[in-house]
């Protein structure tokens, strides 16, 4: 392969900044006082410290998970800090009272604070977190006149305590699998959306993490509940300082839907992959799922894996009322030393509820990308049906694809089927193109936005052109 | 002179398969290249596109530059275009934004200013009507799912579009039923102009019925062995391009 690729899959992390923010750290190490310390600094509700606490106490006796297909070393849980928060000049009272030093760090990253239109006609409300803690949320007033709550996770459990507490852990319990326990104990914030019976929330909501702090981790929850006939499309973005140290990002994310309620989650993830070496990068390692809770609802998930060194996760739904649907959607793009292993669980559990799963993976370098998918139907769910679609693209004789589909069927009536595909972005592709004048580098980009395009389609339209943006700065620099 | 060619040679690996090609071809002129299956039709086209597999040895000059010293998309940009034997598959890529992706690539080499999609839909449409293509092909991806002749379309389509000096059209004809055959030829021919070359391969004279040659070449193993008048096509239909080749003494090497 030419020089020219290898140059344009090797190029650099664009967010890799750190921003000088003055911090308030707890020291590293984690243990029952920390946890306290954290929902203490919180002023947390007795209840949710308890939940914290059992969660601990079941984290403590998990043992860390080794049979995804990615390669680490082990992580020490006693040398990361487990809380980190943006020390605020004063509690905000609006968006202006941002520190003018946040403000810039999400100005450089080219995300936009202020409350303004984004494109025409098109207007998006932004949560942004940083270190875990939420710093200005937009909108809320528009959103508010509608009854939709988009807020912190923190505010929520101030001013919504009910409404947590009666979701908190309803899909994702806080013994769910090892970093969803530890996540449960030291979560520090996240964002919290509710959208009222009936009510089609009129914006795009969307919350961008970034990690900021060394040495720390991220656990931050997201928790969305669309009540009867409602419907709400969200979008998470996220990005981190470059770091030799690897970082550990453990997030939870828990969607309700009930009677008739739609909720589309679209994921870009652009965390720090390492340099082009391997060294550094952030863990990503998360468990996303959503509970179709009522008849006729629907869970879509659309996910653009381009960062994050490690990046292991299944976003899933649970198909509980009857005629549910589930969708995922999934670009994941694996460049120089970067392992993703990745794809969806769908539970059938209710009847005539339908899945399906297209997942598109894309190795450069030594990059390796594995789909993990389980589709269960339970001997409740007769007329179930799932179509999955695992299409892989390999870029270089060093990258890698896999591919592990589990189907476990309980009702002789379900409909389930399985397609996959491997193929390499042939010399004969990049010649036509540049044949035809359009030079090599393009070239690979046009082919792998081809490749994509059917996920991508499903994204919003603005966050469409920024995935394919996303994918071709991740790709360049990486085939061997 | 806008194509010289002087001994050129081409292998991969150990394998020569281009062995001492010599041509010249005018501005504004039809030529023809025909010969057996495997005598290297096709590598001469793919090397003078500048496809990096060959080890290539020669000279070339195209528009009086150094054709083998550029790169593929430079050569393009120069106004060579290669309409593939095989068009290569995009899926997933439209056709009317690799077209209009492909054009603006172009004029921005040559200085020209980029087309935006409305400008680039109404030029494309009149191309489309010239060569009498199927608008609906143009929301697909990519030549993906396109039977044999309409990727041959899409070709000619794209050189159409690209308006090169140069455009080589590998067995543009393989494959298409005689109306295809017909509607591509009479595209092509629309293609004609004193400012373009067209260098047409083929290994049947049916085309040339279509699209009359100023001047024919015949290749075997890898050499360019005779050449002549379009009356030349007629003569090798009858007797065939071995009997040919020993006719000249020319040096061939086993029989295929
Ligand atoms: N990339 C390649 N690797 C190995 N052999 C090749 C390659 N390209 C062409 N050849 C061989 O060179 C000879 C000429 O092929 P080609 O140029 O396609 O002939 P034609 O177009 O005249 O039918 C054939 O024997 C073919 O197998
Ligand atoms: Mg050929």
């Amino acid at each position: 392969m030419s020089t020219d690729i290898r140059e344009f899959t090797e190029r650099e992390y664009k967010y890799g900044f750190s921003t000088d923010l003055d911090t308030d750290i707890v020291p590293r190490g984690l243990s029952e006082d920390v946890i306290r310390l954290i929902s203490g600094k919180k002023k947390e509700p007795a209840w949710l410290l308890d939940w914290r606490l059992e969660a601990y106490r079941k984290w403590t006796q998990k043992k860390e998970p080794r049979w995804q297909n990615v390669h680490y070393e082990p992580i020490d849980y006693q040398d990361i800090s487990y809380y980190a928060a943006p020390k605020p000049k004063k509690s905000l009272a609006s968006l202006d009272e941002v520190d003018p030093e946040v403000r810039a760090m999400f100005d450089k990253l080219g995300i936009s604070l202020a409350e303004q239109e984004r494109i025409s006609g098109v207007t998006v409300a932004v949560d942004a977190v940083v270190d875990s803690v939420s710093v200005a949320t937009t909108f809320k007033k528009r959103l508010a006149e509608v009854g939709v709550i988009f807020c912190s996770f923190s505010e929520a459990v101030q001013n919504h305590s009910d409404l947590v507490q009666q979701y908190l852990g309803s899909v994702v319990s806080n013994q769910d699998n090892f970093f969803a326990s530890l996540n449960a104990a030291v979560f520090t914030d996240g964002s919290f959306c509710y959208i009222p019976k009936g009510v089609q929330c009129p914006m795009e909501l969307s919350t961008y993490f970034r990690i900021n702090a060394a040495d720390t981790g991220q656990f931050e929850r997201t928790l969305i509940i669309a009540e009867e006939g409602a419907s709400v499309s969200y979008l998470e973005g996220c990005t981190a300082p470059m770091r030799d140290k690897n970082q550990l990002h453990a997030a939870v994310v828990e969607l309700v839907a009930l009677k008739d309620a739609y909720i589309k989650y679209s994921t870009v993830q652009n965390w720090y992959p390492g340099d082009a070496q391997g060294q550094g990068g952030i863990y990503n390692f998360v468990t996303k799922r959503g509970l179709c809770a009522g008849s006729n609802s629907k869970i879509s998930w659309t996910q653009v894996e381009t960062g994050s060194a490690i990046t292991w996760k299944y976003p899933g739904v649970i198909l509980q009322g009857d005629g549910s649907v589930g969708e995922f959607y999934s670009v994941a793009l694996t460049a120089n030393y970067q392992q993703a292993d990745t794809g969806s669980k769908m539970i059938h559990i209710g009847k005539n509820t339908t899945s399906s799963i297209l997942s598109k993976t894309v190795s450069a370098g030594h990059g390796q990308s594995t789909y993990r998918g389980l589709v269960q139907v339970h001997d409740t769910a007769i007329g179930a049906r799932n179509h999955t679609q695992c299409d892989s693209l390999l870029m270089g004789k060093d990258s890698g694809a896999s591919t592990f589909p589990y189907v476990e069927v309980k009702h002789p009536s379900a409909k389930v089927e399985h397609e996959a595909s491997t193929s390499k972005i042939g010399e004969d592709q990049l010649f036509y193109c540049r044949q035809r004048g359009i030079p090599e580098e393009d070239a690979t980009t046009m082919i792998v936005n081809g490749f994509c395009r059917e996920v991508f389609k499903e994204l919003p339209m603005e966050f469409a052109v920024e995935a394919q943006r996303l994918l071709s700065v991740s790709l360049e620099g990486s085939i061997g | 002179m806008i194509l010289q060619i002087e001994n050129l040679h081409a292998k991969v690996g150990d394998k020569e398969i281009l062995r001492g090609v010599n041509l010249e071809l005018p501005l504004g002129q039809v030529h023809a290249i025909m010969g057996p299956n495997g005598s290297g039709k096709s590598t001469l086209a793919q090397v003078l596109a500048g496809r990096e597999e060959y080890t290539v040895s020669g000279q070339v000059l195209f528009d009086g530059k150094d054709l083998l010293s550029l790169s593929a998309e430079e050569r393009a940009f120069m106004g060579l275009f290669l309409a593939f034997q095989y068009p290569v598959e995009l899926p997933g890529v439209g056709n009317l934004y690799f077209l209009r992706t492909a054009l603006n690539s172009v004029r921005k080499h040559r200085g020209l200013d980029e087309l935006d999609a409305v400008d680039f839909l109404a030029y494309a449409q009149k191309r489309m009507d010239l060569v009498e293509m199927d608008r609906s092909l143009m929301s697909r991806s990519v030549n993906e799912g396109f039977s044999g002749g309409e990727k041959k379309r899409n070709e000619i389509l794209q050189l159409a579009i690209l308006e090169p000096k140069l455009a080589i059209l590998d067995e543009t004809d393989s494959g298409l039923d005689i109306d295809a055959l017909r509607a591509v030829a009479k595209a092509v021919n629309a293609l004609r102009s004193p400012d373009r070359t067209l260098l047409l391969i083929t290994h049947y004279q049916r085309l040339l019925d279509y699209i009359v040659p100023d001047q024919v070449h015949v290749m075997t193993e890898g050499r360019i062995v005779r050449s002549g008048g379009k009356d030349l096509a007629l003569e090798l239909e009858q007797h065939g391009y071995l009997a040919d080749a020993k006719d000249h003494t020319l040096p061939v090497g086993g029989t295929r």
